[in-house]
């Protein structure tokens, strides 16, 4: 019985650790990165002063978050008040668990790893709208049910093209899809999959066209610009955070950034090669094969940081939609296209 | 068994991101559809009125800054014309195109601040950027002139109370050269942006008859199709003189009168102010700005009415003199007072998102509606 | 177009005594009676000749014009007299223009509204009761529009005085 739980304990650590070892200086690079951004594209700075550069402008802002007062209104539900922010949090890092970062680690190698990670993330859906709810003010209400509904129909496009890349794939574990798209760029499945036939070539604008859905509705998920209305400020001023302060408004901050990897890491898995490189391996040419490991780390974190890139890019660039359009281009664009598509390369995978 | 449903009062209170200053709207919605918008005014009441029958007639004119604080250039402009109608006072011909020149660059100034923050609202951050960092370069200009950024108690009643630095109007013809690209890349970016044209075309639509029957003025009367700007229709100063187009809503990207007109309106508003400043920068003719300032105002007893085109449309100000040092009664007929006040005819039955967009394309200062 | 005294003929035709005079002043007026404002605004809105469409201003005037004498504080009140109200309207086409004015008792001012017709003049006219205490008869709402709604005083007279406390905060310093 002791080893059992000696045995639990150590892979617990071990398939936890390393991710906190990431994650959590992710979350701080993040929002760094994504203040500087936005200043380069509008013409200004960002921050200079904490710092060379204002490298630590997010440990100075994390350091005040952590002092500050915690306000809890009286009228709030406390309980829920505080529970919410835990299960944002959870449901947003326990999607790591299944993600490979490279063929010698993965936090967890399950069968079931895509849909375990889209399970997972739902849980989000639960949090925010507790926060809401809890929070007994008409705005945060207001975010709540409008995020609810967001994050749940743009949930349906998520997995039919999940789907239809399992269809092609035929597996559901992510470090078997990742093994599978090895050697050059072209075997990726973004360019058909790994096997050299008619069916890849032919396959090529289905999967392009589902990987667009896919980034689309992905958007939708984290909540970010243009679908960012449940956290429109200029509205309802801050949505299902409106009441939050202190360590607790961190925590949905955080989890927010974390998320983005997350789907920024399962796009790059399912479409883009996960670990792979696009040409052959340093540690292969100079004969070391334990580089390997860390070459494909590095190659992983770079393409998940750059959907991150294209996820700010893309905030500061567009205006916000409506709650009618947003739902409008899910149920009555994005759906169907991702229904047909699926449709099809059903067909053309059984040729 | 039918579900019963009940409509929340959301107040839009106060302190809000997007109300453009200390406006309190109380919306009563179902669901997300508005079905009724109450404004609460006097946030912001400081009395002006009742201040300058304590004041003499010159005193008043920093006050007037203070009205519509985002263009002071107009207000000013506004009340001194006034004054010179009541004492029927001529001013020279510099006076005369100094202040055309500077009334026009404050209107590209307030069209830009109203262009940046609309696209704010609707969710859009970067243009704010671009459009404040061409108003750093007008206002660094009007600062040189006036010494002041902001609010500038440059006119006098009868004159101006300084006269032009030197350079100052190679500095005025090279923003004026630079600014063009600006516009552009303006409309690449916002104005025919696919998102944008979604959230604001159909949207808020305001039928002339509604307009004119309201009082609205300046560019929301324009957008809705009715081509009055009193620039051409009642030219004061020397406007008359100048070769300048009046933009007017079209409907181009939904019907007439909508969201996106009004805010387009204003764009185009800007490239035509900038014409009138080329216009004039290089006739200014030579002379004193202080001559005809006179010692003392004691104008006789009456009543006039004296308005201008400002930025945000009429401005107005109606001064009852009874013969002595102090007016008597000095009423200001604010555009934003009489814009705002159609805001529940065109809200009703918009979602709560549109009452955002609307507001910010009404473009109301608070100083101006409460005084 | 016509000039100001053809509006004047015409009006005076259709509406006889009420319409009282034709004042001249830099900006001249016609002081009219308080009891056919509404009927006169209709006339002018939709007759051939006149189709004013457009209410630019609705504002109010303390005359002045009564007894001062003071009261046990020492304060300056005004009885009798008259309160002004001064109309303006324009027509978009030619930008012609036409004032009225008109003139009621300080103690019982009561004028006619206008606000069903010229949707523009709605808040003016509550802004004129906010500041003078001018009653405006079949108003859709008259209540206070710049002042809180609970404020006791009308602040744009003459002899208006500042009340001590408001709400139990104390009002004035000096």
């Amino acid at each position: 019985m002791n080893e059992l739980l000696k045995d639990i304990l150590i892979n617990v650590l071990l398939a936890a650790a390393p991710l906190f070892l990431w994650i959590l200086p992710y979350a701080l690079l993040a929002v760094y990165l994504e203040r500087k951004v936005s200043a380069f594209m509008q013409d200004r700075l960002g921050p200079m002063r904490v710092g060379k550069y204002g490298l630590l402008q997010t440990i100075a802002d994390i350091l005040k978050l952590l002092q500050k007062e915690d306000i809890t209104a009286d009228a709030v539900d406390k309980k829920l008040f505080n529970f919410a922010p835990v299960l944002v949090f959870i449901g947003s890092y326990a999607a790591f668990a299944a993600i490979p970062f490279s063929s010698i680690y993965i936090g967890s190698n399950i069968d079931l790893g895509i849909f375990y990670i889209l399970a997972v993330s739902s849980l989000v859906v639960a949090g925010l709208l507790l926060g809401a709810w809890a929070s007994n003010n008409k705005y945060s209400l207001y975010g709540g049910l409008r995020t609810a509904a967001q994050i749940v129909s743009y949930e349906i496009p998520t997995a039919i093209v999940v789907l239809s890349l399992v269809i092609v794939a035929g597996t559901l574990n992510l470090k078997e899809m990742s093994e599978a798209q090895t050697a050059n760029i072209f075997n990726w499945y973004i360019f058909g999959g790994p096997e050299l036939s008619l069916k890849k070539f032919i396959l090529i604008p289905f999967l392009l066209v589902a990987a667009v859905i896919y980034f689309i509705s992905s958007l939708a998920e984290v909540n970010r610009t243009p679908f960012d209305i449940p956290e429109a400020e200029s509205e309802i001023i801050g949505g299902y955070h409106t009441e939050y302060s202190g360590m607790k408004f961190a925590f949905f901050f955080l989890a927010e950034y974390a998320n983005m990897f997350a789907v920024s890491a399962v796009i790059t898995v399912l479409f883009f090669g996960g670990y792979q490189s696009p040409f052959g391996y340093l540690g292969n040419l100079l004969n070391m094969p334990w580089l390997i490991g860390l070459e494909q780390i590095f190659w992983f974190l770079f393409k998940g940081m750059l959907f991150v890139f294209v996820q700010m890019w893309l905030r500061w660039t567009l205006p916000r939609l409506r709650v009618d359009q947003l739902m409008a281009l899910c149920w009555r664009y994005l759906i169907p296209i991702s229904l047909v598509n699926l449709v099809i390369i059903a067909f053309i995978s059984l040729l | 068994m039918s579900l019963k449903t009940e409509e929340l009062v959301l107040n839009m209170g106060p302190q809000h991101p997007s109300t453009h200053g200390v406006l309190r709207l109380e919306l009563l919605v179902d669901g997300e559809i508005v079905k009724n918008v109450t404004p609460h005014l006097g946030y912001l009441h400081r009395c002006f009125e009742k201040h300058t029958e304590a004041m003499q007639y010159f005193q008043v004119v920093p006050y007037t800054d203070r009205l519509d604080y985002l263009a002071s250039m107009g207000n000013n402009f506004g009340y001194v014309l006034t004054i010179e109608k009541l004492l029927n006072l001529k001013v020279p011909e510099r006076v005369e195109y100094i202040r055309v020149i500077v009334a026009e660059l404050q209107r590209i100034a307030s069209h830009l601040v109203a262009i940046g923050t609309f696209g704010i609202d609707v969710g859009a951050f970067t243009p704010f950027l671009f459009c404040f960092r061409d108003r750093e370069i007008i206002l660094n200009l009007l600062e040189e002139l006036t010494g002041a950024r902001f609010l500038y108690n440059f006119m006098a009643v009868g004159g101006l109370n300084y006269d032009l630095p030197d350079g100052w109007t190679e500095k005025v013809k090279d923003f004026a050269k630079q600014f063009r690209n600006t516009i552009k890349e303006l409309n690449d970016l916002l104005s025919f942006n696919k998102i944008f044209i979604e959230r604001t075309a159909n949207v808020g639509i305001l039928p002339a008859d509604l307009a004119i029957n309201y009082g609205i003025s300046g560019p929301m009367l324009r957008a809705s199709g009715v081509k009055y700007d009193i620039r051409k229709n009642a030219p004061y100063s020397i406007y008359d003189r100048f070769d300048f187009e009046i933009p007017v809503g079209k409907g181009l990207k939904g019907t007439v009168g909508d969201t996106w007109d009004r805010y387009f309106v204003r764009v185009l508003e800007m490239e035509q102010s900038l014409n009138i400043v080329e216009q004039a920068i290089d006739n200014i003719p030579e002379g004193d700005v202080k001559e005809a300032i006179p010692k003392k105002i004691k104008p006789p007893v009456g009543t006039v009415y004296g308005r201008v085109e400002n930025p945000r449309g009429e401005l107005g100000f109606f001064v009852v003199s009874d013969g002595g040092v102090n007016p008597f009664r000095v009423k200001v007929r604010p555009p934003s007072f009489c814009n705002l006040s159609v805001i529940n005819e065109i809200c009703k039955n918009n979602l709560v998102s549109d009452v955002v967009a609307i507001l910010g394309s009404i473009d109301i200062v608070l100083g101006e509606v409460d005084r | 177009m016509k000039t100001l005294n053809e509006f004047f003929d015409l009006l005076k035709n259709q509406f006889g005594e009420a319409v009282i005079e034709l004042k001249q002043d830099i900006d001249p007026y016609i002081i009219v009676s308080a009891d056919i404002m509404d009927k006169l605004v209709e006339f002018i809105k939709v007759n051939d000749d006149f189709k004013f469409d457009f209410c630019t201003c609705v504002s109010g005037v303390d005359d002045a014009n009564g007894t001062k004498s003071k009261d046990e504080n020492g304060n300056d009140v005004i009885t009798g007299g008259t309160l002004s109200v001064f109309y303006h309207f324009r027509r978009l086409f030619d930008d012609a223009k036409l004032i009225f004015r008109v003139q009621v008792p300080r103690e019982n001012p009561k004028v006619k509204s206008i606000a069903n017709i010229y949707r523009a003049a709605d808040w003016h006219e509550r802004e004129a009761y906010d500041m003078f205490g001018i009653i405006f008869e079949n108003h859709p709402y008259l209540r206070r529009i710049l002042m809180p709604y609970d404020w006791e005083g009308h602040p744009l007279r003459k002899d208006y005085q500042n009340p001590e406390f408001y709400q139990g905060i104390k009002i004035s310093y000096n």
